[in-house]
């Protein structure tokens, strides 16, 4: 009996310091950026505080997309904490999928740009909160256009970005006056097409839901690309994003880029300046808007613990923290996120663009509006988006290879895209 | 004659120069790689520091610091072992079987197993999933080991079938009248005769096990991620953060090259089926 006992109270006492130990215990799975490397670094401070056991899984953007929705879809339970972007988190908290997110009154839940709330929402309940966001803006050789005897001011038109780029294209020198994504992908070629066709009045869809492709809005919006890259572009552009963008504006080949706000923190050339993004005329500017999030699945064992890490990951002193940090500094703290960052005279003397990057952030227009029936600037917050996306960026980049022309494109991606859409019940 | 001293000439110099030049060419990435792993990610992509740079531990020292790569290396070296030692131990008897008792059923056999191998893995990726949650082995070596024995074995067999194959039936019915049982005939016969083929499948099976990513990424979270997932990790869509990329890879594929260095003759007999017998 005495043995039963304390083979009991043994068991009682496993399962307790069991369960006490996998309270502690937090799985995190992440996106490559630079942001949250840091904070795998900076967050030592936090598990020395609260005896909370950080496990990082680091993956790349697509994998990561892939895995979490997989997690997920078989009924989570592999991450305490997950990496979402401004595409899923509200249609992802609309189905239940990831917690909510009701922070103490500390946390300052106002001080978060209003852009970035908004898109991180679903019905004014925030789902998942920013760690880092960002906007897109043009940055271009100053050297160059003063050379070439033409300026670039914010919010320009497109034919003035035309103009410049023909000014300041030299192939024979290997400076090309233009360089912008057209490797095809929904948050490739297409996240900066579509601001594109929204600064000239398009939208993916129309009231009813139906694809918009076939509008003049689109046709215009194309050719204007088509023509801007393909004749002052590098070669191979429809090989060409970020990554590929970034390698050749620092090897001094770009004269203008329009792409991420993050792009200027890794500009290594001298003589760049900052412009806000063109438009065609339009109240909606050519600047997207993007959050990477940290949210908890719905399947999560640890969500209380879960929610209190994001609480302290994304708060003010965190921002304290990196910007105080020896192997950081305040050039690295999160930006696109709190409005009090940008207000910090240290980040304003680190980060030359700050002011560019808030005014490009505010400016966004992620909320539904007449012209554009759904959430998001470069994306819809649709789950059909990233299929339709996919499918119209492969025509794109057909279009601006050559393989196509732009109207056999633009056609064939109404007819795929008013396929999905059938297919997924929006209309008969 | 002239012809004759013409190719004799491509043979003494043209044939080494060529064979150098196409090993060069293949061999260049890794050593682009292995060159792009001592330099600072800002330095990895500007033009004028291509071959000429000072070089920097800085990649290797912040990968063993902050990414914990023997973690993700014992992972590797657990799961390719046992999953190749798998391989072999239910590879070996099946191969003999098809070899020496075949039967009419033998060719679709083979076929079918080959087949396998076409199906696309993404097909299988969410039944998988499920299946893994469902008996509790998500992220889990067992996993691992058996998903990576289980896709490799149709080639194992096939590979060692073509070995077997060659073996003149006739030893093995003399083993047979000696009162050999099987297990006597595959180990005290088969296996001495055929172990350069044997070797050289395992060898490959391991490489395969080692260097598979499709999987090991989608199947693991923290305790079975292997090396593949570290690299899956350090590709960024935004920033260029090449040097660090290189060192992981570099130290990822480090130890397959030096035992693939090491066993070159029989990975070349493996990798052409015996065709330069």
């Amino acid at each position: 009996m005495k043995l039963r006992n304390a083979l009991c109270t043994a068991s009682a006492v496993a399962m307790v310091a069991g369960a006490a130990y996998a309270q502690e215990s937090l799985t995190i799975a992440i996106v490559n950026n630079g942001h949250m490397i840091n904070m795998q670094t900076v967050a030592e401070a936090y598990t020395a505080e609260t005896g909370v056991e950080l496990n990082w899984v680091s993956l790349e953007e697509g994998v990561l997309r892939e895995q979490v929705t997989s997690d997920t879809a078989t009924g989570g339970g592999q991450y305490d904490i997950i990496n979402i972007g401004m595409q899923e988190a509200p249609i992802w908290g609309q189905a239940g999928w990831i917690e909510p997110l009701n922070f103490g009154a500390d946390y300052d839940v106002d001080d978060i740009l209003p852009a970035m709330r908004a898109g991180l929402s679903y019905e004014g309940q925030l789902y998942a909160a920013p760690f880092y966001g960002e906007s897109s803006m043009v940055m271009y050789r100053k050297d160059l256009a003063d050379a070439a005897g033409v300026t670039i001011k914010d919010n320009d038109s497109w034919a003035r970005i035309m103009q410049a780029a023909s000014a300041m294209h030299d192939p024979d020198n290997g400076v090309y006056g233009a360089c912008l994504r057209g490797k095809p992908g929904w948050g490739d070629n297409m996240a900066f097409l579509t601001t594109v066709v929204n600064s000239f009045g398009g939208a993916w869809f129309d009231a009813d839901m139906r694809p918009a492709l076939d509008t003049a809005m689109w046709n215009e919006a194309v050719n204007f690309y088509v023509d801007l890259l393909g004749n002052y572009g590098p070669p191979g552009s429809e090989g060409n994003s970020f990554n590929e963008i970034l390698a050749l504006y620092n090897e001094g080949k770009c004269g203008l880029w329009i792409d991420a706000t993050i792009a200027a923190s890794f500009l290594t050339v001298d003589g760049v300046a900052y412009a806000q993004s063109p438009n065609a005329g339009n109240p909606v500017g050519a600047n997207w808007l993007w959050a990477w999030a940290m949210a908890v699945p719905a399947g999560s064992p640890n969500t209380e613990a879960a929610v209190a890490f994001i609480e302290w990951a994304t708060s003010k002193d965190y921002v304290q923290a990196v910007g105080n940090h020896p192997d950081f500094g305040w050039g690295a703290v999160p930006t696109g996120q709190r409005a009090s960052t940008y207000e910090l005279p240290e980040f304003q003397a680190a980060a030359g663009f700050a002011a560019a990057e808030m005014a490009a952030i505010e400016s966004a227009a992620p909320a539904a509006t007449d012209i554009k029936p759904y959430v998001g600037v470069q994306f819809a917050a649709i789950p059909e988006f990233p299929e339709v996306g996919s499918v119209v960026a492969q025509e794109m980049a057909a279009a601006l290879s050559g393989a196509k022309s732009v109207e056999e494109a633009l056609a064939a991606s109404q007819a795929a895209a008013d396929a999905i859409m059938r297919e997924a019940g929006y209309y008969d | 004659m002239a012809i004759v001293a013409q190719s004799s000439k491509f043979g003494t110099y043209g044939r080494p120069i060529l064979a150098w030049a196409v090993g060069l060419l293949f061999f260049f990435p890794i050593f682009y790689m292995v060159m792009t792993s001592f330099k600072t990610d800002a330095d990895a992509v500007k033009p004028e520091f291509l071959f000429f740079f000072t070089p920097t531990l800085d990649n290797y020292l912040n990968m063993a610091e902050n990414y914990d790569y023997w973690r993700f290396a014992k992972n590797s070296v657990i799961t390719a072992v046992l999953a190749t030692v798998f391989t072999m131990f239910v590879g070996i008897p099946a191969a003999y079987a098809m070899a020496f008792n075949p039967s009419r059923a033998t060719k679709d056999v083979l076929m079918w197993m080959l087949s396998t191998k076409m199906l696309p893995a993404a097909a299988v990726l969410y039944p998988m999933i499920y299946l893994a949650k469902g008996i509790g082995l998500y992220d889990t070596k067992v996993l691992i080991v058996t998903v990576l024995s289980l896709i490799n074995l149709p080639i194992a067999i096939w590979m060692l079938f073509t070995y077997f194959k060659e073996i003149p039936k006739d030893i093995i019915e003399a083993g047979k009248m000696d009162g050999v049982n099987t297990w006597g005939e595959i180990k005290e016969i088969l296996v001495p005769l055929a172990w350069g083929g044997i070797a050289s499948t395992a060898l490959l099976i391991f490489i395969f096990c080692w260097n598979e990513a499709y999987w090991t990424v989608r199947l693991t979270t923290i305790d079975a991620a292997t090396l593949s997932k570290l690299i899956e990790g350090n590709r960024a869509p935004e920033g260029l953060f090449f040097g660090r990329l290189s060192a992981v890879s570099t130290a990822a594929v480090g130890p397959i090259v030096v035992l693939g260095w090491f066993c070159q003759k029989q990975l070349v007999q493996g990798l052409t089926f015996g065709a330069v017998k």
